[in-house]
């Protein structure tokens, strides 16, 4: 059966409401891949010919070319088409050529097989929806297939066919096919790639390309085309955590747009987003556009856009946009699998640059954990990552990004790592240590003897960090002494950090700038994290009002944040006046004092909130106890004992 | 990449309950429409500007290869959507002086009306070209020497070109950023990697680097996005008498073809059925085997 429409046949029904080359069918990228000289080139060529995608007069100059050099015709030609490639006979780039099956445009991409060209192969591979490997029938398996297929997991390309080719040169034999489709399968299925078909064919002859010929009678599976129309196109990923990477802020005019192309997901004007890695919230004002100005609506997965927000901050080339509670991690430690294509190996220490999203950042090799020939079965020494080699490393990144593990997002989880200007590898994120500093290579922290299990055991809870937040004289203080006593008394180790009290020595240096106020707050945030990790439960009383720096002491924290807004109305709070601030901040002997101006935001999305106005001490004690055991900081007693029983 | 495919009922009903028979659109877990997908010439737009926005954003002084011609139109349409109404770099027009009146008429009124900061600089004579060129390539070739006085004038690090894979065999091994020498010379047989939309950005001192956002583009995707957007063409492209200009170049070497496509709806149909190559009216490919390649290993565009 010919899948085939030549090309002169419309698709389009009465040819006035589709456009052609695509413009209303889908298109389906395809990268065929293989060893040197198992018959790439001429697959394409011979898949242009019985396709009737030729354009006039081609093949008649190609066997004129041909001719005069004396050499019988070769389809190959027809890709190769630049003088140094017909000299070697190999093809030394990525070509694209197009043609139509009966439902989809096909853009084929032909890449080198040679693995002096490893990185035109992956030039052209990255850009495909799904994959052809070929093989020779006679060679079998050669170490530029085992290479290619490992390259095809890399580059993240889930559908790949396998052809079986020059089928002529083994006289069609079922069970040579049967011996290299079992080898390629179970080479692939290891890597997490099951191929969709394997086809015997003979390119040349045209032998299982676009028709079944009595050859290879006994082959019941798709041709070529019939396996090419299977391969779908990739999906916009707009299912996924909006992920928008700033390409630039532009101030042409008096808007200040972000813009930026939506990775995932999706965004709407009025929509609350988080700025990574610094963390900072705002609001979607407007979608801006060009002619027709601001956009409504919805706005996915694959489109470039520019936004404004509803105020001025800091925002820079780098930083992702997402949604608050789906944020990206910001991290300075990276673990990679990575394919390596420089010259030179590398190494432990190799000082390199990393771009992932529109971020760029120096960085260094803090180990490298595997490192492996994907061309060979077996394992290397983990020195170093030789060219066209693959392998697992460790970085440490100069300064913070913001990044997903690439099972989580796709395009958020993969880097490209530059050496002297020029791309000389890349890979997938396999794991990101969120709020983890770079270490130093000369700086060894030093782990605790004890296990976490055995804090806990005694203690009976985890590490956290309690933040109270709110005015001066909302009841912080107060609660947070309800709160140490209370977990005391059950056998807890509470520890009470109280801002005012750390400001007296560790924080004596700081002023009360919105600098200043920042850094306190990170300290804060970094002594209480180091409690938390340690089994203990740190209870933070600090006013905190800006609602960044909060952010901040969350990520810091992770995992063990859990903060609780004292949420005492404003003018119950200036009566109390426990530390007679209020009266001096009106009576102008008191600056920068927070809760006479409005310079206190409040939290969108506590643990908990609490009026104290509206409470005794002891209720609101027992409300935070609660939600403590509800969310895994204190273990339930009854299910302990019973666990025992 | 999803493309609306009209034999697929469930594309033509995208966002429609096929089960139930019901209009009502999905709703996310989150309460939110689904977005509307977008289509064919919506996906290469939105590639087109993220190209044009890292090559602004990575490169210290970029110039816009203006030929008047409906790519580079096109470009200058992209590139307006890309920086909200207005181009943050000049066009450049390396005029060789001998193109056709219309295209001139063509620059002096939409270079005024698109706002666009133009440069016209002029070609060397043709005494000043390599002389073991053939005839037309060699004509051509005062294009490439006039872009070297021009990059040599104003030092610009990155010219943004409007080349397409589909054209021409050696310009389907581009890469999207293209660094060249410092003699402009083009190495293909040392591209550095490109992949993930990441790209080589860093020419050395001297050199500069080519940048090609529509290189992924086809002829028909170009005429389908001209008619879409409503961009102005020269009416040399549309057929008088019997014939018109695929492709736009100098007057002399230069040739349309027999069509009858009138209006770009009919150039669209006829595009879907042909098999006569884009450049066929373009003397300077078909001299040797290997012409073009030399005129741009040298630098040509």
């Amino acid at each position: 059966m010919n899948m085939i429409l030549p090309a002169s046949v419309s698709a389009t029904p009465n040819g006035t409401t589709s456009m052609p080359n695509g413009t209303t069918r889908p298109q389906v990228r395809i990268v065929i891949v293989g060893h040197v000289d198992h018959g790439k080139s001429t697959l394409v060529g011979r898949l242009l010919h019985e396709t009737g995608s030729l354009p006039e007069g081609k093949l008649e100059m190609l066997k004129a070319v041909s001719a005069r050099r004396g050499m019988p015709f070769e389809w190959s030609f027809l890709l190769d088409a630049l003088q140094t490639e017909r000299d070697q006979g190999i093809t030394i780039d990525t070509t694209q050529i197009r043609f139509r099956t009966r439902s989809r445009d096909v853009v084929l991409i032909d890449a080198p097989g040679h693995a002096e060209f490893l990185r035109n192969m992956i030039t052209g591979a990255s850009q495909a929806d799904g994959a052809v490997l070929i093989i020779d029938a006679l060679e079998g398996v050669r170490d530029q297939t085992r290479r290619h297929g490992y390259l095809l997991h890399l580059l993240g390309i889930k559908q790949v066919a396998i052809v079986v080719n020059k089928m002529d040169r083994v006289d069609f034999s079922a069970d040579r096919f049967k011996e290299i489709s079992d080898e390629i399968s179970a080479h692939l299925t290891g890597l997490g790639v099951t191929p969709s078909a394997v086809i015997p064919i003979s390119a040349r002859d045209g032998d299982g390309v676009a028709e079944h010929t009595p050859r290879i009678g006994w082959y019941q599976g798709p041709t070529v085309v019939e396996a090419l129309d299977a391969l779908e196109p990739a999906r916009p990923l707009e299912q996924l955590a909006l992920r928008l990477p700033v390409q630039a802020i532009y101030k042409f005019d008096d808007r200040r747009i972000v813009a930026g192309r939506i990775e995932s997901g999706h965004l709407s004007a009025g929509d609350e987003i988080v700025i990574m890695p610094a963390g900072k919230i705002a609001k979607i004002k407007t979608v801006e556009s060009w002619p027709v100005t601001p956009l409504t609506g919805s706005h996915g997965a694959g489109r470039s856009v520019g936004i404004t927000l509803d105020r001025e901050l800091f925002i820079e080339r780098g930083d992702v946009i997402a949604h608050a509670g789906a944020t990206p991690r910001d991290t300075r430690r990276i673990r990679a699998r990575i394919f390596w294509l420089h010259d030179k190996p590398l190494s432990k220490g190799d000082q390199i640059l990393i771009r992932l999203g529109t971020r760029e950042s120096r960085a260094s090799v803090v180990a490298i954990e595997k490192a492996v020939d994907p061309g060979e079965l077996s394992n290397e020494e983990t020195k170093a990552i030789a060219r066209n080699h693959v392998g697992e490393i460790d970085i440490s990144l100069a300064q913070p990004i913001a990044a997903d593990p690439y099972q989580e997002n796709p395009r958020t989880g993969r880097l490209v790592i530059e050496v002297n200007g020029r791309i000389a590898g890349g890979g997938l994120v396999l794991s990101v240590d969120a709020g983890q500093r770079a270490v130093p290579i000369d700086i060894v922290p030093v782990e605790s003897a004890l296990r976490p299990e055995e804090r806990s055991a005694r203690y009976r809870h985890n590490g956290a960090v309690i933040w109270l937040t709110g005015l001066p004289g909302s009841g912080k203080s107060t609660l947070a002494r309800a709160l140490e006593r209370r977990l005391f008394s059950r056998g807890g180790s509470p520890i009470l950090l109280d801002g005012d009290t750390l400001r007296a020595g560790l924080n004596g240096d700081l002023g009360f700038s919105a600098q200043d106020r920042t850094e306190n707050i990170r300290r804060l945030a970094e002594v209480a994290t180091h409690l938390a990790r340690n089994g203990h439960i740190a209870v933070v009383a600090a006013v905190s009002p800006s609602a960044d720096d909060r952010a901040a002491a969350r990520r810091i924290a992770d995992t063990t944040f859990r903060e609780i807004y004292v949420a005492t109305p404003a003018e119950i709070c200036e009566s109390r006046d426990p530390k007679g601030h209020y009266a001096k901040a009106r009576a102008g002997t008191l600056q920068a004092f927070t809760g006479i101006g409005n310079d206190y935001q409040p939290p969108a999305r506590a643990e908990l909130s609490i009026d104290t106005s509206a409470r005794t001490v002891s209720d609101a004690t027992d409300e935070i106890e609660r939600m403590l055991a509800e969310t895994g900081i204190l273990f339930d007693e009854l299910v302990d004992l019973a666990a025992n029983i | 990449m999803h493309l609306l495919n009209p034999d697929s009922a469930k594309d033509r009903l995208r966002g429609a309950d096929l089960t139930n028979g019901s209009a009502v659109p999905q709703i996310f877990a989150d309460g939110r429409l689904l977005p509307p997908s977008m289509d064919h010439l919506d996906e290469l737009e939105a590639q087109s500007i993220y190209i044009l926005r890292e090559a602004f954003a990575r490169l210290k002084k970029l110039a816009l290869l203006w030929s008047l011609g409906k790519d580079s139109n096109v470009m200058i349409w992209l590139a307006r959507k890309a920086f909200f109404g207005r181009v943050p770099f000049p066009a450049l027009h390396v005029d060789t002086g001998k193109k056709f009146p219309e295209m001139y008429a063509f620059r002096d009124r939409f270079g005024e009306e698109w706002e666009l900061d133009l440069k016209i600089e002029p070609c060397p004579p043709i005494d000043a070209v390599d002389p073991t060129l053939p005839p037309a390539a060699r004509s051509a070739a005062r294009k490439t020497e006039g872009l070297k006085w021009a990059l040599t004038k104003y030092g610009f690090d990155g010219l943004i070109a409007g080349i397409r894979r589909d054209e021409e065999a050696t310009r389907a091994k581009e890469r999207v950023f293209s660094p060249r020498g410092l003699e402009g010379g083009w190495d293909v047989r040392d591209q550095p990697p490109e992949f993930w939309d990441q790209f080589n950005a860093s020419p050395p001192p001297g050199a500069h680097l080519r940048i090609h956002p529509i290189l992924h583009w086809t002829e028909a995707d170009i005429w389908a996005y001209t008619k879409r957007e409503n961009i102005p063409i020269i009416p040399l492209y549309l057929s008088k008498d019997g014939k018109r200009y695929r492709s736009l170049g100098d007057q002399d070497i230069t040739n349309p073809v027999a069509s009858t496509a009138s209006s770009i709806d009919e150039i669209l149909t006829e595009l879907d059925g042909t098999k006569v190559p884009e450049r066929a009216g373009r003397a300077l490919d078909h001299e040797t085997e290997d012409a073009f390649e030399r005129l741009r290993v040298a630098g040509y565009l």
